[in-house]
């Protein structure tokens, strides 16, 4: 059990409604960008010197630009529905961690710099000015967001506390008040197309080293082929696939349903990477750079189909943005989806009976499986309302003997976050994931103690990097964590039907 | 930047504690720092340490966590050759903590 210099939460018989502790996190910071990031991606190196005026003329702008912002700043009734939904509220009982509050920071100087009643009043009429007190608690609490979008799913007006936290972001940035691993990870996927910074040759390397890998445990040559003009299909994952455990077995997965499908397919040197963290901080700009290499490379490559590996916050990107951001995407087969979830290639490669499947060579594990909230609320899968939860657990039941649900108010549309989403899988920010991990951790554990649950499938990198990292902390084994085509690819059978 | 002191030089590092500068490692450094994540070293700690340094100086990237537990099970023996058993040398994980220690930058992305 991975021990925690803090207080943990406890999770046994689910996780309750805490007291209320004021500044429970506020000592937690997240590490400021450096100059080179924040100028690689377009902003000031520095805090720049009237950033006042700066942030509130950028709010403005962004107010102008979507005009959902200024709505959910106008629309709170300050009901409190939201109050007990964040998962990050109940694991740390931090008050301005409830979605409302944490709204309400950029609410004040809303109403102080935009409102009538705000300028006139000031604190009658709940107006703050955005002073540097004000400056500390939006770097500090917009960083303790997923951006997961679970509260909007309760709110009666469909505030959406990702949307506000992007914006926020948005505006720290502009004033050059930026966070280090964001940043430092979108300048590195502008400079070498990936977020972990793989250079070509590496990733070369790294796919020859699991060709030699997979025939040796297979006897069978399947093919992980790179910058191959005219394939099929043009597959796209989270970088995190060609270099963490357990994530590069999903990665093979991919790779054995493209060959047992007999569909040609090769990865891009110049978008080797799903993810979009442009997102994260609000930037139009970085998202649809990094967007715009994945329809570039897709149109040099002649690929006639996208298919994108388990990514959660990318795939929303894809299945939401990427017509406008990088579109049109004309240059691709009219008969597919544009993306297409490699979950959804997989099922229906199984609902055609294309795959020769194997369940017992899953018999080890008792599996359920985690809805990671960018799929499960900001996208859909397939032609059916709700495919994005159906179609996972179509494979896993397809490939495993024994699957188990863990309570619905705790996954599916209402599911919790991992706790590390959003832009905040960072190791200063540890505190913050392993307590706000407490809510799904407690969902699995009650799924582990009374169904025999040992392995919990998901279909996200991010989810991936943070349960195995913080379920020890719950005395639950990392090797708990898989990836829904990790079990495809121990029960797929390779000989061809 | 902050510094750490190592054998009267300083050096300088990043938040994180990684070094900024690779060439300021050497076996000393190392030892140094995996004391301050409570790691001792051992040979197969350093086994791990200098592959990770060996694949770096070739790739200018970290290897992928697969790679190195196949080539720490071909030196030390095909049990080893786990992400489980890195985990027992680096409670810190195989990427993060030894990567720190080998003087690599520190992996980003969702890792």
């Amino acid at each position: 059990m991975a021990k925690a210099d803090f207080e943990l939460p406890n999770i046994e018989n689910g996780v309750r409604v805490p007291a209320i502790k004021p500044g429970a996190m506020a000592h937690v910071k997240y590490h400021p960008a450096s100059e080179a990031h924040l100028s690689k991606t377009g902003f000031p190196a520095n805090r720049v010197d009237n950033w006042k005026e700066v942030a509130l003329a950028k709010m403005n702008e962004l107010m102008g630009k979507y005009k959902s912002l200024q709505l959910f700043l106008d629309v709170c009734v300050k009901c409190g529905a939201c109050a007990d939904k964040c998962h990050y509220f109940l694991g740390t009982g931090d008050p301005n961690n409830m979605p409302v509050a944490r709204q309400e920071l950029m609410r004040k100087v809303y109403r102080k710099n935009f409102t009538v009643g705000g300028a006139l009043f000031g604190g009658l009429a709940r107006a703050e000015d955005l002073t540097e007190e004000v400056l500390q608690e939006w770097m500090t609490y917009f960083h303790q967001c997923s951006q997961c979008r679970r509260c909007s799913v309760f709110c009666p007006f469909g505030i959406d506390t990702a949307e506000i936290s992007m914006a926020a972001r948005e505006i720290m940035d502009s004033i050059g008040a930026g966070q280090k691993y964001t940043l430092e990870i979108i300048a590195k996927v502008h400079d070498t197309g990936n977020n972990l910074g793989i250079p070509k040759n590496a990733l070369i390397g790294t796919l020859e080293f699991l060709e030699e890998d997979v025939k040796e445990a297979t006897g069978v040559d399947v093919k992980f082929p790179l910058d191959q003009k005219g394939a099929e299909v043009m597959l796209i994952v989270p970088s995190a696939d060609f270099f963490s455990s357990p994530h590069v077995d999903s990665l093979v997965g991919y790779a054995k349903v493209f060959h047992a499908a007999g569909i040609s397919y090769t990865f891009s040197s110049h978008a080797s990477e799903f993810a979009n963290f442009g997102m994260f901080i609000g930037s139009y700009d970085n998202t649809k750079k990094i967007a715009t290499r994945i329809a570039d490379a897709g149109r040099d490559l002649g690929v006639k189909r996208i298919v994108v590996g388990e990514c959660g916050h990318a795939y929303r990107v894809a299945y939401s943005f990427w017509n406008t951001l990088a579109g049109p995407f004309d240059f691709l087969d009219k008969n597919y989806p544009v993306p297409t979830h490699i979950c959804e290639f997989t099922e229906e490669l199984i609902r055609r009976n294309a795959l020769t499947l194997d369940k017992s060579a899953n018999d080890e594990f008792t599996v359920t499986y985690h809805d990671s909230c960018n799929v499960a609320r900001g996208s859909r899968m397939g032609t059916e309302p709700g495919g994005q939860f159906e179609i996972p657990r179509n494979i896993l039941k397809a490939v495993c003997n024994k699957y188990v649900e863990m309570d619905p108010e705790s996954n599916r549309e209402k599911t919790f976050c991992c706790g590390g989403g959003g832009g905040l899988l960072s190791d200063e920010l540890l505190e913050v994931r392993v307590k706000g991990a407490a809510p799904k951790a407690a969902a699995l554990k009650e799924v582990m103690d009374n169904q025999g649950v040992n392995t919990m499938a998901m279909i996200c990198a991010i989810c991936k990097a943070q349960f195995t990292k913080v379920l020890p902390y719950y005395d639950i084994p990392m090797e708990a964590v898989a990836g829904v085509h990790q079990l495809v690819s121990n029960a797929i059978q390779l000989g061809g039907k | 930047m902050a510094t750490i002191q190592i054998a009267g030089k300083n050096i300088e590092v990043d938040e994180d504690g990684y070094l900024v500068n690779l060439e300021d490692w050497s076996e000393e450094v190392a030892n140094s720092l995996a004391a301050s994540e409570q790691v001792e070293m051992s040979p197969n700690h350093w086994e791990v340490v200098n592959f990770l340094r060996e694949y770096y100086q070739e790739y200018k990237i970290a290897p992928m966590i697969r790679i190195l537990t196949k080539e720490i099970g071909k030196k030390l023996g095909k049990d080893k050759g786990n992400t489980k058993y890195l985990y027992e040398l680096y409670p810190g994980g195989p990427a993060k903590q030894a990567c720190k220690i080998a003087g690599l930058p520190k992996p980003t992305g969702c890792v």
